[in-house]
């Protein structure tokens, strides 16, 4: 098992390595960049003096340099204007367009984003896992076609309405404050007790309305894997056994059921990023999501390109552990070698 | 006294169309140690009377009459209505898997493969007798040992994944004997088996229940087992009882019309060639509808059509992942030389894993041989199939079908049967659009089914009807050599005997050659001309049907004929000399048949057109007292 967990991880360098150049050219496909555009704005305007400046900038950062140099040195591999300095040395890259290190501009945001994606991958898991077994279990009764309803509903609303919508209602019934991941007395103030909780409080609106899509979908399917099994032979030979219908779901098919799920935990994290850009510009969520827009839309080169760098890193953090907890779980997997051999 | 006395049965689904009687007031009773066969083709309503019996009904049926009355002679309490009991409620769970329990058809699927079996079969020691998980365990090993699991201990940690069909079958019968019921039902328990594990199994059912003193209900369409098992015997056709009585009875004076047929539709050993078998519904067969557009073929009737030279196969199992890569290695076809004669069936026979669907697939080049030929005569001499070029491999493949063993997962199911008839035709680019539409409807008649099925999906048929759609995508090329592969193992006794008589007519009229691929003795036996017998990826035996069925010379097709149950009385099964030989393994065979893993698989001809792998004889001369 260890060397299993060994190997995958060694694994995982060579494609974060192929995930870091095509981010790197396709960050770079539109023509020119930051400092150039800057500097044909100047032109235009005839401001000639600056230009000089912004010249000095673009050698500094190595933009003058050809494309497959600018990928090494920006991953560090090849020596650039300050010798090896890049990812791997743990230089996260400048940002342009806030005039500050990348670190500096999303230091503050990724920690939220992590405890964001997470809330929401719980609330995910657990308002779908029983709502799934329900409809599974009681197949075109009303309660199914009930949850169905609301799914529908939940996959059809847009988020940022649906998000507004519930802000309204939180700040006239519980004086929670608009937008924002704390209270805006918190913003500037170290850790606390009180500063934790109105985080957590906060954290209710924009975690159902990332989540209720993830929700939908994840009911359809939890509902279809297990119908799917339900009606299997090996749950037939259970009842066989006399074992009683709860116990029986609990021990068989659920557990069957399981493996999309936890596959699912790699895949849910891009897909709650980038959703989730739209209602954290209209939340006012301190999140990587808006920064990542204006990044991309500015060319704010390595901004983007880190946050996509990192959003890649999480997925594939996902995969593993989705990976080992379907070995854990499934002997198939974790044996199957061994049996056809 | 009766364990089981079921009296005037009748169980009703409701469906869209109104209620259906799938059961007609049912009484039959299963005596104390006694096996009683319940016999009768799909749809007749057998395992509807199981589900009955275990309580494990689908909601939307209802027993609507009568009375299912259990009898625990281990108490001696008064008799159960299980037909009254709420079946999910304790009383039902209480009978489940602990006086009454049940084997499945499907060793594959009836075992969960996510739990280990000892996980499983403990359960029910847990359930019923109150044991801890500790003791559930031991009793666990000791049922193992009972359906002699070899290394019972180091099984029960065993996943359902990592064993064999038979060891996974000993399993579920381990499973349903830990609580000692007082009825095994066993539903269709050997027909998803190679027939010399269908051998093991049926006398480990007969084992276990005198050890146990148990009422054995066996439920099956197959006389062979019913003849070899059954005390008494249960006809039933369309939910109602046609015939019952005692074995020796119902063999020696079959008085019901349709238990006569069923009989006459099972192949056997004794029937000459040109008997045929009677199928309860038989097809007409038009045959002038086939010699439309055929390729011609040239190849003179008893001329070689294809000749495999030499085939040998590996199949490589990659274990671990990126890093590791010791891989094993599995000969799946080992030095394989056969010739096939137009006009003429090769029957292929073999245990599963004995490389005869390899030979088939190789002739098909839908995979590649690691060295040997395969050589197929277009008219042009033989010629290797591999050299093909683009369009001769059309012409190729316009010459050879298949024909697949699951009628289920053969067909499309998203693809109407008039989409499925006229692909071939579209893909080869004959006829117009109307004559493609005229040919799907030929192609049904000629199979027997009605051409206003043609816009039906394959799920609203039945088994022996898809496999019948199956033949006819097989037939829409008009090919001249066909493979069938197991085209029989899924189907009823009488469906079998339908399909087998098509193919036979087809034969005759349309001069067609056939490699017909089958672990079942008996059905080749009937079908072909020439037999040849594989095992572990090696030809031992071939030769002319009757020689080899009549004077079988190695010690592996003797097993195989041995393990055949036929339906007759008078000839059981020799469950001893059955556990007594290893016929399957190539090294424990005696001399001079005896072939070790580095030894060529040379066959000898010791009469002739008979040829028996004998390395040992290799260039001598064949000495009648040697054998």
């Amino acid at each position: 098992m260890l060397e299993y967990i060994v190997r995958r991880i060694i694994t995982m360098i060579p494609t974060l390595f192929v995930i870091s150049f095509l981010i790197f050219f396709i960050v770079e496909l539109p023509s020119g960049d930051y400092i150039s555009n800057q500097i044909a704005a100047l032109r235009s305007s005839g401001e000639a003096s600056a230009v000089a400046k912004l010249e000095f900038l673009r050698a500094e950062f190595a933009l003058d340099r050809p494309f497959f140099e600018r990928y090494l040195i920006w991953v560090g591999l090849w020596s650039g204007p300050h010798g090896f300095d890049g990812l791997l040395q743990g230089n996260w890259g400048w940002s342009f367009e806030f005039n500050k290190p990348v670190e500096a501009v999303i230091g503050p945001t990724l920690p939220l984003t992590v405890i964001l994606n997470f809330a929401t991958i719980l609330f995910v898991y657990i308002v779908s896992f029983p709502i799934g077994i329900y409809s599974a279990t009681r197949q075109y009764s009303w309660g199914d076609y009930g949850f169905t309803f609301l799914g529908y509903i939940g996959l059809a609303t847009p988020n940022f309405l649906l998000g507004l919508i519930l802000l309204y209602f939180f700040n006239r019934w519980f004086g929670l404050s608009i937008g924002g991941l704390m209270d805006p007395q918190y913003l500037d103030q170290g850790w606390s007790l009180d500063k934790l909780l109105s985080i957590l409080g906060h954290l209710i609106v924009p975690t159902i309305v990332i989540g209720t899509a993830g929700t939908a979908a994840m009911i359809r399917r939890l509902r279809a894997n297990l119908l799917d099994e339900l009606h299997r032979q090996y749950v037939t030979t259970g009842r066989a056994k006399g074992l009683k219908e709860s116990t029986l779901l609990v021990k068989y098919p659920l557990r069957m059921a399981l493996n999309p799920f936890i596959s699912d935990i790699g895949n849910l994290i891009p897909s709650l990023v980038s959703g989730s850009v739209i209602v954290s510009v209209v939340l006012n969520l301190p999140t990587v999501g808006p920064v990542l827009l204006s990044a991309l839309q500015s060319q704010d080169q390595f901004l983007s390109g880190f946050i996509l760098l990192f959003v890649a890193m999480l997925t594939l953090v996902g995969m593993l552990v989705s990976d080992l907890l379907l070995a854990i779980l499934d002997p198939r997997i974790r044996l199957g070698g061994k049996a056809s051999g | 006294m009766n364990v089981l006395s079921i009296e005037n049965l009748t169980v009703e689904f409701r469906t869209a169309e109104g209620p259906v009687r799938a059961v007609k007031d049912v009484s039959f009773a299963v005596p104390q140690r006694k096996t009683v066969a319940l016999v009768g083709e799909s749809g007749s309503g057998k395992t509807v009377i199981s589900q009955t019996i275990m309580g494990l009904l689908p909601t939307n049926a209802a027993v609507t009459g009568g009375r299912v009355l259990l009898c625990d002679p281990r108490d001696g309490s008064a008799p159960i209505d299980i037909a009254a009991l709420d079946r999910k409620g304790p009383q039902m769970r209480h009978l489940r898997g602990n006086r009454v329990a049940i084997i499945f058809q499907e060793p594959m699927t009836s075992l969960s493969p996510l739990h280990t079996i000892g996980d499983q079969i403990g359960e029910a020691a847990q359930l019923h007798r109150n044991v801890g998980a500790a003791e559930a365990r031991e009793l666990t090993v000791e049922m193992l040992r009972l359906v002699q699991f070899p290394d019972p201990a180091s099984a029960v940690d065993a996943y359902p994944f990592e064993l064999s069909g038979g060891l996974r079958q000993r399993a579920m019968i381990a499973m349903a004997m830990i609580c000692k019921p007082a009825l095994l039902i066993a539903d269709e328990p050997t027909t998803a088996l190679d027939v010399t594990i269908q051998a093991e199994i049926l006398k480990l059912i007969k084992d276990v229940q005198s050890e146990l003193e148990m009422s054995v209900l066996m439920i099956t369409h197959d006389f062979g087992v019913v003849a070899n098992m059954a005390d008494d015997v249960v006809v039933i056709y369309h939910g109602e009882i046609m015939e019952q009585g005692t074995a020796p009875q119902l063999f020696g004076n079959p008085q019901h019309p349709y238990l006569k047929a069923l009989l006459n539709a099972v192949p056997g050993f004794h029937m000459d060639k040109d008997e045929r078998l009677q199928p309860i519904r038989p097809i007409i067969l038009p045959a002038e509808a086939l010699t439309g557009n055929r390729v011609d073929c040239t190849v003179k009737p008893g001329q070689p059509l294809v000749k495999v030279t030499g085939a040998r196969k590996e199949f490589s199992l990659r274990k671990g992942g990126l890093f590791s890569s010791h891989s094993r290695s599995i000969l799946a076809l080992d030095d394989i030389n056969l010739t096939i004669r137009r006009g003429e069936c090769l029957g292929l026979v073999g245990e599963s894993g004995s490389g005869k669907t390899t030979v088939a697939r190789a002739i098909l080049r839908a995979i590649e041989l690691d060295s040997g030929t395969v050589a197929y005569d277009r008219g042009e001499g033989l010629q290797d199939i591999c050299s093909l070029d683009k369009p001769a491999l059309m012409d190729f493949r316009r010459r050879v079908q298949l024909i697949f063993q699951d009628p289920f997962s053969s067909l499309n199911p998203r693809m109407t049967v008039n989409d499925i008839l006229t692909e071939p035709l579209q893909i080869h680019r004959i006829g117009t659009p109307e004559e493609q539409a005229e040919r799907a409807r030929t192609l049904m008649r000629l199979v027997g089914l009605d051409p206003r099925f043609l816009r039906r999906y394959p799920h609203s048929f039945s088994g022996g009807q898809r496999q019948r759609i199956g033949i006819a995508r097989a037939l829409a090329l008009n090919p001249e050599f066909l493979l069938c592969d197991e085209p029989t193992s899924a189907l009823d006794v009488s469906v079998q005997a339908q399909i087998l008589n098509l193919l036979q007519d087809l034969k005759r009229d349309l001069n067609l050659t056939y490699l017909f691929v089958s672990h079942n003795l008996a059905v080749v036996d009937y079908i072909a001309d020439r037999i040849a017998v594989m095992c572990r990826g090696r030809v031992v035996e071939v030769g002319e049907t009757r020689q080899v069925v009549a004077n079988p010379l190695h010690p592996y097709t003797k097993a195989l004929l041995s393990a055949v149950p036929e339906p007759d009385l008078n000839a059981p099964l020799d469950f001893e000399a059955l556990n007594r030989s290893r016929a399957s393994d190539p090294t424990a065979w005696p001399e001079p048949y005896r072939l070790c893993p580095q030894d060529r698989p040379l066959l000898v001809e010791m009469e002739p057109d008979h040829f028996v792998c004998a390395p040992a004889l290799h260039g001598k001369q064949y000495a009648p007292s040697a054998a």
